[in-house]
């Protein structure tokens, strides 16, 4: 909004384009450039795999795109739209509408049982509950839990808690799914599980970002980034990025 | 976010943290509770005494010997005089005032009174014919005591029903003679138990005439006299006329007080309006406690679900729906802590009148709406506290689980 309309058009093709982003913090008496001056811009419906060492910056990066995190400098244009100069409930307006977030740790809340957790987002848009419901029981169908819907986590398994926290992600049908080591707590069998299920959402036209340590779910992404130090050091393509939806 | 949704939200999250909101509740509720039993209390005890001077009539004038009510230093004050004693005489002189339609002049002390074996201190009070119709005796059996020339000593007495069963346990007692102090009188009449007489037991009250008592008691002066006006309206003439009277009676000396019914009915009325609102103070420090207590418990509910909050705004809620989310569930606690409280306290002032069935209990309606208000307020302002702190935290921070 702030940027000048030229910014815009011109990364019109670009669902997400980070421009010069840096992101420091300051521990101590020491500056950290967790984003040291990142270029990057990804396509919509493209499959990215972000991997790097511990503090390399990956994770600061996904919060930024996440638009949890804001940028010390540089501009970050999503699907059209410069967030830079927005304020927070606008960013929560955009999380809400455009990101879907999926966690190591799957962050669903206790208390509440499977359909409810898929069912927070759209209470927290004010989506009136019958379409909720339709919605919440359609996603249920696609991610085989229609016979887990009233089960709290504790009574999940974790390959099942993730797939409730990937349909939480994706019930306000956003563009940019961040998947922040998506199969870090999961056995092999669930892991595969949980990729097929984002893998299937990037089918459909969704941009997937996978954040991750492990080579092999690294290797499934069509793109690879690479980080050290705040930096980008690798940035390949192993795929064509266009999938027909 | 929807206000069902959001309620939804509220519900569910203090559910399932069941000891935590009990607590929460119950230190509300006995808040609430404290305060409505204790106004209920102070105002039953105002009740109580306006409803004992209300029945004694608001045409009523009492005057009282020495000045109460003096601003200031009076001459007198200097020559160390002391007030002059009210006397049969001053009594009759108000009663040749226009507009008084009765005179009751009272000498009170106890004695004790006897038939056969049987014998107790009562109190006793002298008096006349008119003490009937001003304080709204009722007869029993018999009669009351006989109109007549107030210096008229006559042996006679009208004794209360306690009275009564005592001294005569079997048999008639109307006709019977009983001692008082050192008199012998005869029963003439026995009272109702309707009626009032400030600070005395009508069941267990002497009435004997008022120049029997003077001698029963050895003095000459009256304890008060009770000036009964034509009605309302003569009130003022005749307090100003009895004052003047008692002046030239009394040498130019104003040494007489002279109160109105409706004087002392406000002062008490006054007196236990500021009590019950001390009450309604002290009651009202145990809800700013509880309202503490949930500020407190809704802070560590904030620490404890910091991964939650940051989740919440990850998912796309704005500051102020997480801010609503908490404030819902403090507010909702201590609504129901109310709601709670003003069952406990009506239940509690409920026995309390059973138990005391003539304290006329009930919590006054401010008294209520202030206990409830203040739990509702305290439930905002000390559930805003934690609500902001939540919806400020950083929600990378609160996600990764650091604060």
């Amino acid at each position: 909004m702030a940027s000048p309309p030229s910014a815009a058009d011109r990364h019109q093709a670009q669902m997400i384009d980070l421009s010069a982003v840096s992101r420091h913090f300051q521990v101590g008496e020491q500056l950290v450039k967790a984003l040291d001056d990142v270029s990057l811009a990804f396509d919509a419906g493209d499959y990215v795999s972000i991997m790097g060492p511990s503090g390399s910056g990956k994770s600061t990066l996904l919060n930024v795109i996440g638009l949890l995190d804001r940028p010390t400098s540089g501009s970050y244009v999503l699907d059209g739209r410069d967030t830079t100069g927005m304020g927070d409930d606008e960013l929560a307006a955009m999380r809400s509408r455009k990101i879907g977030f999926i966690f190591q740790s799957f962050h669903l809340v206790p208390r509440m049982t499977a359909f409810e957790n898929i069912e927070l987002p759209m209470v927290l848009a004010s989506v009136p509950s019958a379409e909720r419901r339709r919605r919440v029981d359609k996603v249920l169908v696609d991610l085989n839990l229609t016979d887990r819907a009233h089960h709290r986590p504790d009574q999940l398994s974790g390959g099942q808690r993730q797939r409730v926290a990937i349909a939480r992600a994706m019930i306000m049908e956003p563009t940019v799914l961040l998947a922040d080591e998506p199969t870090g707590n999961l056995d092999h069998v669930s892991g595969a599980d949980v990729l097929k299920s984002l893998e299937a959402l990037n089918a459909r036209g969704l941009l997937l970002l996978v954040v991750t340590h492990d080579d092999e779910v690294a290797a499934r992404a069509r793109r690879h980034v690479r980080m050290r130090d705040g930096k980008v050091v690798i940035d390949q393509r192993t795929a064509p990025e266009a999938v027909p939806p | 976010m929807k206000a069902r949704d959001l309620l939804h939200l509220a519900t569910e999250s203090l559910a399932r943290a069941r000891m935590r909101s009990l607590m929460m509740l119950i230190a509300m509720a006995i808040g609430v509770a404290s305060v409505v039993v204790l106004t209920s209390l102070g105002e039953g005890a105002r009740r109580y005494v306006t409803g004992e001077f209300r029945a004694l009539g608001t045409d009523l004038l009492i005057v009282l010997p020495g000045r109460s009510e003096t601003t200031g230093i009076q001459p007198g004050m200097f020559a160390g005089e002391t007030p002059r004693d009210l006397t049969l005489g001053d009594a009759k002189a108000l009663l040749r005032l226009p507009d008084v339609e009765r005179i009751a002049p009272l000498v009170i002390g106890s004695a004790p009174v006897s038939a056969g074996v049987l014998s107790r201190e009562v109190p006793v009070i002298g008096t006349n014919s008119d003490f009937m119709p001003i304080r709204n005796l009722r007869i029993a059996q018999g009669d009351f005591l006989p109109p007549g020339e107030l210096d008229r000593d006559m042996a006679v007495c009208v004794i209360g029903s306690k009275v009564r069963t005592e001294l005569f346990p079997r048999g008639d007692a109307l006709g019977q003679a009983v001692r008082v102090g050192e008199r012998r009188f005869r029963i003439i009449g026995i009272l109702g138990d309707s009626g009032r007489a400030i600070g005395f037991d009508l069941q267990e009250l002497v009435l004997v005439p008022v120049s029997a008592a003077q001698q029963l008691f050895n003095t000459e002066s009256l304890f008060r006299i009770l000036v009964q006006a034509r009605d309302r309206d003569a009130m003022r003439r005749v307090q100003a006329a009895v004052r003047a009277t008692l002046m030239q009676r009394h040498q130019g000396e104003e040494d007489v007080t002279v109160i109105t019914q409706d004087a002392v009915l406000a002062t008490f009325d006054k007196i236990f309006t500021a009590l019950t609102l001390t009450l309604a103070g002290i009651a009202s420090i145990s809800l700013a406690v509880a309202g503490i207590l949930i500020m407190n418990v809704m802070l560590v509910a904030v620490s404890q679900r910091t991964a939650e909050v940051g989740l919440l705004k990850a998912i796309g809620a704005r500051q102020g729906q997480i801010t609503a989310i908490f404030l819902a569930e403090a507010i909702l606690l201590s609504v129901a802590g109310a709601a709670v409280g003003l069952m406990l306290g009506y239940a509690a002032s409920w026995v309390v009148g059973r138990i005391y069935p003539s304290l006329p209990v009930g919590a006054p309606v401010w008294a209520v709406l202030m206990a409830v208000g203040i739990a509702v307020a305290s439930g905002v302002v000390f559930g805003l506290l934690p609500a902001r702190r939540a919806a400020r935290l950083d929600p990378v921070a609160a996600l990764s689980g650091r604060k």
